[in-house]
């Protein structure tokens, strides 16, 4: 079989891109991890909307990492399902709110 | 994970077996420098060799019998284990007690309650005065058979603080590790205890609950946890109790076992090197902890016993306990000791830095 183009071992790897950019990969990671500190939010209600927004971006590497952390947290499965309907109702009401572009479009050229 | 009925042992597991735990935990990604062994880590700060301090935590385990089967249990604890400790052997500990400059006891097993000295050795050992002496009770014990339906009364009586495991504050999460119906049996065990005066607040009767991780995965923050903790066991039941530990759960026996057949073993040591933290070593509890096996022999912690990795002392069982020889001793590692200085660090007093 042929190698996949994601690879759950890459996560691990994830720090070395400073290697090959040394001042935008510590800037990166030192805004990352300010981000994610205690602040206006709580440590575990970022962890949450980094699950949700994790799967909006199908990125597979960070629902890996999300989904550690928000156990880690002792986030329930239930709370975390939850937090990503958040996530799939923006996305699906962001496809669907285009609709009224279409309306507008249909009205314009054919009403 | 899944609830084993049997210990490793009683199942003949390979993994029942200390030196081939301890083969796994230097072969793989630590042999081939994948990642550094505990002994490279600690170096780096210039930690090595870790060397025991002044003695503050006589730790004793009275049997690796147990009423439940843990999926992560270190001890591989069950009802089919036949450990037990002797009431010579409690005698030889209650003169170390007397005499040693340890200002805590610590209790554990298996479920200690079920060793069948275990009253008389409470009682004895009450008497030496010492500052803090804990219990570690399952909780579920308590409920498990009507001659222990007393035993918030008789931990009252002998002002034992008493420190008990509590996973989650669901049910679902508490029974997979734990057991079915373990849950419930431990909210009416806590509510006992609550209403003998443990854990309530301003109480002088301690009551402290451990968290640890239900699967592969560190614990989070422990004083979040504590918030969240506290939060659901009193709104949900109105339970109190005073701290939670957060403990990490160490590589090795059953938790080995269920890392490896789940294909997290790998992932779960990365983490730990990850989130090492060399504050944390400063202060891991084998530097002021002795463990004292069911057998009598002495052992840097309680972990180090279960690997069979005596102290390296001269003084090396409970007969020729010498706390002058013991402190200094060079404390012995390997790479489960990550699982002791991840993040915020792990004891059995929780995190440590």
């Amino acid at each position: 079989m042929s190698k996949p183009y994601y690879d759950a071992a890459d996560l691990r790897k994830f720090g070395k891109i400073t290697e090959w950019s040394e001042e935008l990969g510590t800037k990166f990671f030192d805004y990352y991890g300010k981000v994610f500190e205690e602040g206006a939010l709580t440590a575990r209600e970022k962890s949450l909307i980094a699950l949700a927004v994790a799967h909006t971006e199908q990125c597979p590497y960070c629902i890996d990492a999300y989904t550690k952390d928000t156990l880690q947290r002792g986030i329930t499965k239930e709370q975390m399902m939850e937090a990503i309907h958040v996530g799939a109702a923006i996305k699906s009401g962001a496809t669907l709110v285009h609709g009224v572009q279409m309306m507008n479009k249909v009205n314009k050229l054919d009403g | 994970m899944a609830t084993a009925t049997k210990s490793l042992k009683k199942q003949g597991s390979d993994l029942a077996q200390s030196n081939r735990q301890l083969e796994i935990l230097s072969n793989g990604i630590f042999k081939s420098g994948e990642l550094p062994t505990f002994k490279d880590k600690i170096s780096e700060t210039s930690q090595f060799p870790l060397k025991a301090k002044k003695l503050e935590i006589l730790q004793i385990n009275v049997g690796y019998m147990c009423n439940q089967v843990c999926d992560h249990c270190h001890v591989d604890a069950g009802p089919d284990r036949k450990e037990i400790m002797t009431r010579d052997t409690m005698r030889q500990c209650l003169e170390v007690i007397k005499n040693s400059g340890a200002h805590t006891l610590d209790l554990t097993g298996g479920a200690p309650e079920m060793n069948p000295d275990f009253r008389w050795f409470v009682e004895e050992a009450a008497k030496a005065g010492i500052k803090d002496f804990i219990v570690r009770s399952n909780l579920t014990i308590i409920r498990a058979n009507k001659k222990y339906y007393d035993l918030p009364e008789f931990f009252k009586k002998h002002n034992v603080h008493v420190v008990s495991s509590m996973p989650h504050w669901t049910r679902g999460k508490t029974d997979k590790q734990r057991g079915d119906g373990v849950f419930d049996k431990s909210i009416k065990a806590l509510q006992e205890l609550n209403a003998v005066g443990y854990g309530m607040p301003g109480s002088d009767l301690k009551l402290d609950l451990v968290y640890n991780p239900s699967g592969a995965f560190l614990p989070g923050d422990q004083a979040a946890m504590e918030k969240d903790f506290k939060k659901a066991l009193m709104e949900d039941f109105g339970i109190e109790f005073h701290n939670l530990f957060a403990i990490t759960n160490l590589p090795i026996a059953r938790f080995l076992d269920y890392l490896i057949a789940s294909e997290n073993y790998e992932d779960y040591m990365y983490s730990l090197v990850e989130a090492y933290n060399p504050a944390a070593v400063e202060n891991v509890m084998c530097t002021n902890t002795i463990s004292i096996s069911w057998d009598g022999y002495l052992f840097d912690c309680d972990f180090n016993q279960m690997l069979e990795l005596p102290v390296n002392s001269k003084s090396r069982h409970i007969s020729e306990f010498n706390e002058e020889l013991l402190e200094g001793r060079n404390i012995v590692i390997s790479q489960h000791c990550y699982g002791c200085t991840a993040g915020a660090g792990s004891s059995c007093q929780g995190v440590v830095a």
